[in-house]
């Protein structure tokens, strides 16, 4: 007999999400394209400047893809806690990855009033799960399973991974933008400076058709990466809520947060800017980005009005018989 | 979890495993016959309250049909206590020579739960021990990975590690005893151990 279950997928959110990685894939495949056919098409050697990219590109996205958790956790300036030091934190974090079938991650206390939490690390063995001491002075302990729940969800959902693979485009066409830049600066200069009948009269335009074709992939991907990072916060608050069976307790902490977060100092605030892609609610008053349709194009977490109307139907949804 | 569910973000709940815990009657005579620890008669299962109406319908149900079983048998009335982490504890209370139908309340509580859809939210079953020197020992059954371990707590919020890990040797051939000692998390206070 298989057991009756209560879960029922967001159908919708699934079709959003695929479609957003597939236009990423599209993109990503069309600069490449782009890219070799303008080398082609102009026969320029100006391979060097593709591969330096790739290879740059790569090395950063591997790079932060194995230090995401290090540096991370040395840009909040948080320390790993042990059981003893943190019993009713590491309590929490026991029974939600007991009740998600999950390994534990190591779980890490930033010491700052501004109250978020995150979670990092490129799989669930190397995740490293941090809450700043305001969030627990601020939320009940159910309104911080809640919040655990949400960032267990993300390792789970192996969104570092995921959004770093997404980033990568980016990485390489804004790195392609800064090589065709300094190339015409000053490669492209000193070559016509120096000598000009030595068949080098293309490399100008190309650069300039490079840099242009990049700054499009770039401005693209850049916001097809914001909508996928809004649709991964809809799935982990939604897992989230599912995992403790109390959307409600969630729902409350989102609320009391961005309330209290908007009353921050702005000190705190930009120096907690560069993790904003991983907090539980993004370092900036939500109040003041609700405002305009640009600012939540370009915000990495959904409004909150949109993420209480998700939690309230999840809650009438187990509050079925 | 799959792959393509892990990329589109969608975890499902993981459903318990429940059928195991029969096991655990011949399993504490291996570890009475070891170690001296005999069951105190007392057990409790541990889970996840949801929020609204159906949830409460059947935390109700469960509860009524304890005490029923338990009126007939002659056994004290189950006892519902709620930690400080928000979960529910229902603790159901035997004679230290009927482990078998302790055992069978327990999975009663568990399989109506599993049927009316809260499986997921199942944490661990939990059932005493004590030896002559009334020292404290816990056998905890993780619903999720169908695995038990041992839990014996010392005053101050201390393990005694090396009585567990006896134990975990002592039990190995009767019951699936976790692997990952990371899994092992400690139940503080957990009401009737």
């Amino acid at each position: 007999m298989v057991a009756r279950t209560r879960y029922a997928p967001d159908r919708g959110l699934t079709v959003r999400m695929g479609l957003t990685m597939f236009l990423l894939g599209l993109v990503f495949v069309a600069f490449v394209a782009a890219i070799i056919g303008i080398s082609v098409v102009l026969k320029a050697s100006d391979g060097a400047i593709i591969f330096f990219a790739v290879v740059l590109g790569g090395g950063l996205a591997i790079g932060s893809l194995f230090y995401s958790d290090k540096i991370a956790l040395s840009t909040a300036g948080a320390q790993l806690v042990t059981p003893q030091q943190a019993p009713q934190l590491h309590g929490i974090v026991d029974r939600v990855c007991a009740l998600a079938d999950m390994p534990k991650p190591r779980v890490a206390i930033s010491p700052t009033d501004l109250p978020n939490a995150f979670a990092t690390g490129r799989n669930t063995k190397n995740s490293v799960l941090c809450v700043t001491d305001g969030l627990q002075r601020r939320l009940t302990p159910e309104e911080l399973e809640g919040v655990i729940a949400h960032e267990l969800s993300h390792v789970a959902h192996k969104d570092v991974m995921v959004m770093t693979v997404a980033s990568f485009l980016a990485i390489i066409a804004g790195l392609m933008i800064r090589f065709a830049f300094y190339g015409e600066l000053f490669g492209g200069g000193g070559r016509r400076g120096g000598n000009n009948s030595n068949g080098n009269q293309g490399a100008l335009p190309i650069l300039l058709i490079i840099m242009g074709v990049s700054i499009v992939v770039y401005a693209i991907s850049f916001l097809l990466i914001r909508l996928l990072s809004r649709y991964r916060e809809l799935a982990a608050d939604r897992s989230g809520a599912l995992l403790t069976g109390q959307p409600s307790a969630l729902a409350s902490a989102l609320q009391k947060v961005s309330g209290s977060i908007a009353r921050i100092p702005t000190k705190d605030l930009r120096a907690a800017e560069p993790l904003n892609a991983f907090f539980f609610v993004p370092a900036l008053s939500p109040q003041r980005q609700a405002q305009s349709v640009l600012s939540n194009l370009l915000s990495t977490h959904p409004p909150l009005e949109k993420r209480l109307a998700q939690l309230a139907k999840i809650s009438q949804q187990l509050g079925q018989r | 979890m799959g792959f393509l569910d892990t990329l589109l973000g969608r975890t499902k709940p993981v459903q318990p495993n429940l059928d195991v815990l029969f096991q655990l009657p011949s399993a504490a005579v291996t570890l009475e016959a070891a170690t001296g620890f005999t069951p105190t008669g007392t057990g409790s299962v541990c889970f996840r309250p949801v929020e609204g109406r159906a949830f409460a319908d059947v935390e109700q149900d469960v509860r009524e049909l304890l005490d029923l079983s338990g009126a007939k048998s002659g056994s004290l009335p189950v006892e519902v206590t709620r930690d400080s982490y928000g979960f529910t504890w229902l603790v159901s209370s035997h004679l230290s020579t009927e482990l078998e139908d302790l055992v069978t309340d327990l999975h009663a509580v568990n399989s109506a739960l599993a049927d009316n859809g809260f499986g997921p939210q199942l944490l661990c079953t939990l059932i005493a021990f004590r030896d002559d020197a009334q020292r404290r020992l816990a056998l905890v059954y993780l619903f999720k990975r169908g695995t038990f371990y041992p839990f014996a707590p010392l005053p101050g919020e201390r393990r005694d590690s090396a009585l567990e890990l006896q134990v975990k040797g002592v039990l190995e051939g009767d019951l699936k005893i976790e692997q990952d000692l990371s899994r092992w998390f400690p139940v503080w206070g957990a009401p009737g151990l």
